[in-house]
């Protein structure tokens, strides 16, 4: 009797028979090779005598509850596996990220489907031989297979399919598996990317990071996009935005420091050691890493510490044409603007505009006219419980910081509010 | 030279926590009564005990913490990936058992220490109940940690009831220092009854989890080392008192078993109202502390172990085994208590016996986890640190399956 699926502890200690059928050893795991096929099971490892035998997929003849039959007898001894992901040793009871359901989830078991082929994929083949294949379907998690695993061995495969019916089945398809690996080496080897994850929203995969060991977090950031993996980055638990950032590579640390929003950027750095946070800062390019610095000289509570850098100024002389001209200059800040500032020559800040008013004035509008009535600001000294409560009185987007000569200095938003009332 | 002392200072308050409390929440109502006991009956004899109980609860604890820092996961999850399935939830179920009958002592803890009270038990219990369950599923792990930090300073009520009795100090300071063998079969028990209920099985679960939580790194690590340290000697002060206590105020009128710690806190009302009210207010607190403590760690350890979602900020659809898992620890817990002649002392001496197969278990994974280069880095164990904790593993293990074989023969 043929099954269409398997479960990996059902194979695991099958009888493996040879071309006449003569026992050979039970079958000890099985290995995806990811670079040759990323489902297909490439080969089976045998314990028989001393050694292991390695099975490559094509010497098989077919696969059932009843054993391994193979149709070639040259089988080659098992020893390097560095291409290798094998099921047992690296999947079974490991941590894998559940890209659709957005968790880390324990590997609980292994569902495969059991596949003909013919030799060259078309049934019965050119040289008639045919044979069984296993391909990765799901991994399983959840109480089903634990049962499994706990009684596996103790009684008949088939009578712990029949007794697992009743208990609900909770599997997670192998197209939505994504491996953690903290080795960068093996995972070249094992062709592990984490293309996947950047689908996720970067708030879900900063919680999904959170879930996870000290190495597996660094490998993740490590491989991601330098853009995705700052967003990611913001979202995390502050404390361990500075321990990710450290165990990386400080080049790598700072293609993802570049990317964050200066404000940000800063606090991570203020949190790490001094040497690990010059190391990073050198490896920036001049113009981030001037304003990061700027911001690292404030202290962490006062409105210096907490505003960015990301603001765009204009003479108070200037129009509404003007400013429509410096925002089409500067459209990656355009997404989280909700003001413009007015200086004077001296750069010192006299009005703040609030964009909305530029679509309902005409061109050659003075933008002195659209400003807001009452001019509210902070200095950069001010400590973070004032600014809170100005935010609160005046019902703020978003408040410029200016310094001791009244220049302006930065800018503080809404969000960054909510991040400090959140941490407290 | 100021600042960098403010910052040290800074950064250790920031880590205090995890190996503060676990340690604290060692001395629960089962840990005094067995402190009680010694003193009532030995009095000043079993307190050399506490310096090497001391030194392997900071070998055993420093171990978790250091693991918990370095990898950042949960002791379960270290066991699960390297030793499987079937071993994990093995050690799973027999931690489930004895933390059951461990929460079972608390809420009988609550029930008994606010009856000197003249409190009613089915008052009590089922208040203290509901309320525990809502500070943890309603509350948030910042909040339930201070109120955990207040907790354990009330620990104090128990040095002051110590000092307020006026013991034999030149007595207690000899025998601190003066190893007393005695080949009695209760005195050995009582020894071994002392180091068995300081070194738990589920701190170990707790505390590395804590660390977890806490995002301690490696880094910090240092000071969370000294912050274990500090917390295992302040249980054993505490434990020190607590002997102390009983041997001045009941021993020394006659050495006497007892049959909880309530009844020792009544030893102490002739020594006045304070070390009374004291003691019995130091007994609800620890109660109360380990009931909110353990049903916790035991739902955390387990979903992490066996791979099921766990959190408190998970919501009841998303983590349903764990919060069914935590509310039945604390339903069957507090309702064993109300239940009139349950046989709760056979319940806790079962507790002990599997407590005497898990614990030795515990260690030797522990050990074997912190040796692992693969998963420790530079930070495995050294070779001076495993003969130490080798020897308190055979120590401890021999200790533990006597005081199981002694709990078999009573049961």
């Amino acid at each position: 009797m043929a099954e269409s699926v398997l479960f990996f502890t059902e194979l695991l200690g099958l009888p493996v028979l040879d071309v006449k059928g003569r026992r050979m050893g039970r079958l000890r795991d099985a290995a995806l090779v990811p670079l040759v096929h990323p489902a297909r099971i490439d080969r089976f490892l045998v314990g028989g005598g001393w050694a292991w035998l390695s099975i490559r997929y094509d010497q098989v003849a077919s696969i059932s509850l009843d054993g391994i039959r193979l149709k070639d007898e040259v089988l080659t001894p098992y020893h390097s596996d560095e291409y290798m992901l094998r099921i047992g040793r690296d999947l079974l009871d490991q941590q894998i990220i559940d890209i659709n359901g957005r968790k880390v989830v324990r590997v609980n078991d292994v569902t495969f489907e059991v596949r003909s082929a013919g030799g060259n994929g078309n049934g019965n083949g050119a040289n008639g031989h045919d044979h069984n294949c296993l391909w990765i379907l799901e991994v399983d998690v959840g109480v089903r297979s634990i049962f499994r695993r706990l009684v596996q061995g103790a009684l008949p495969p088939r009578w712990i399919r029949r007794l697992q019916r009743p208990i609900p089945p909770n599997s997670i398809r192998w197209e939505f598996c994504n491996i953690v690996e903290p080795d960068p080496q093996r995972r070249l080897r094992l062709n592990i990317s984490h293309e996947k994850l950047e689908r996720i929203h970067p708030a879900d995969l900063a919680d999904i990071v959170e879930e996870l060991g000290q190495a597996e977090r660094g490998a993740i950031f490590e491989s991601l996009d330098s853009e995705v993996a700052a967003e990611a980055l913001s979202e995390v638990d502050p404390k361990m935005q500075a321990s990710i950032l450290e165990s990386m590579e400080p080049e790598k640390a700072a293609d993802i420091v570049e990317e964050m929003s200066p404000d940000e950027a800063a606090d991570v750095l203020s949190e790490m050691e001094e040497s690990t946070s010059e190391d990073i800062l050198e490896e920036m390019e001049v113009a981030p890493e001037s304003e990061v610095r700027e911001l690292l000289e404030f202290e962490e509570d006062t409105a210096g510490g907490m505003m960015n850098t990301e603001y765009i100024t204009l003479h108070e002389g200037a129009t509404v044409e003007d400013a429509i001209t410096a925002l089409r200059g500067n459209e990656d800040q355009l997404e989280n603007l909700n003001s413009l500032f007015l200086v004077d020559s001296e750069g010192r800040l006299t009005g703040a505009v609030p964009l909305a008013r530029l679509f309902v004035a005409s061109g050659a509008t003075p933008l002195r006219q659209l400003a807001s009535e009452t001019l509210i600001s902070a200095t950069v000294t001010d400590h973070q419980d004032d600014v809170t409560e100005l935010f609160d009185k005046y019902n703020l987007l978003a408040l410029p910081v200016v310094d001791e000569e009244k220049r302006i200095a930065g800018v503080i938003t809404a969000d960054d509010i909510i991040s400090v009332l959140r941490q407290k | 030279m100021l600042k960098t002392w403010r910052t040290r200072i800074m950064v250790f308050l920031a880590v205090l926590g995890p190996g503060f409390i676990t340690a604290n929440v060692d001395n629960d109502a089962g840990g005094i009564y067995t402190y009680s006991q010694a003193g009532a009956r030995w009095g000043y004899l079993s307190l050399w005990t506490l310096i090497p109980i001391t030194i392997a609860l900071i070998l055993v604890q420093e171990m978790c913490s250091r693991m918990g820092a370095v990898t950042g996961k949960g002791l379960s999850d270290l066991i699960r990936e390297e030793f499987g399935l079937r071993v994990t939830f093995t050690v799973m179920t027999l931690l489930v058992l004895v933390n059951l009958t461990n929460v079972m002592a608390n809420f009988a803890g609550i029930a008994s220490s606010l009856e000197l009270f003249h409190i009613s038990r089915y008052f009590s219990v089922p208040l203290a109940s509901v309320a525990i369950w809502f500070l943890i599923v309603k509350g948030n792990y910042k909040s339930a940690e201070k109120i955990f930090l207040f907790a354990c300073i009330l620990y104090v009520a128990y040095i002051i009831s110590g000092i307020l009795v006026k013991p034999d100090w030149t007595q207690a300071a000899i025998y601190s220092f003066k190893p007393t063998v005695m080949l009695d079969r209760d005195y050995i028990e009582m020894l071994i009854g002392l180091v068995g209920t300081t070194i738990a099985p589920w701190m170990q679960f707790y505390l590395q989890a804590a660390v977890v939580e806490k995002g301690i790194t490696a880094k910090e690590y240092i000071q969370s080392r000294v912050e274990v340290i500090f917390g295992c000697i302040v249980t054993d002060v505490v434990a020190f008192f607590i002997i102390v206590a009983c041997a001045g105020a009941i021993w020394s009128n006659g050495p006497r078993d007892i049959e909880s710690a309530a009844e020792a806190a009544k030893g102490l009302l002739p020594f006045g109202q304070y070390a009374y009210l004291l003691f019995s207010a130091g007994l609800l607190n620890a109660s109360v502390f380990a009931a909110c403590i353990l049903p916790l760690s035991t739902a955390y350890s387990v979903c992490e172990g066996l791979g099921f979602e766990s959190g408190v900020d998970k919501s009841f659809a998303e983590a349903p085994i764990f919060y069914w898992l935590y509310t039945l620890l604390i339903v069957i817990g507090a309702a064993v208590v109300l239940i009139p002649g349950f046989p709760l002392v056979r319940m806790i001496l079962f507790s002990q016996v599997i407590n005497g197969v898990l614990l030795p278990i515990v260690l030797i994974f522990m050990i074997l986890l912190a040796n692992n280069q693969r998963i420790m880095q530079e930070w495995v164990n050294s070779r001076f640190y495993n003969l130490a904790s080798w020897i308190t593993v055979v120590v401890m293990i021999g200790l533990s399956l006597a005081l199981a074989g002694i709990s078999i023969r009573s049961l």
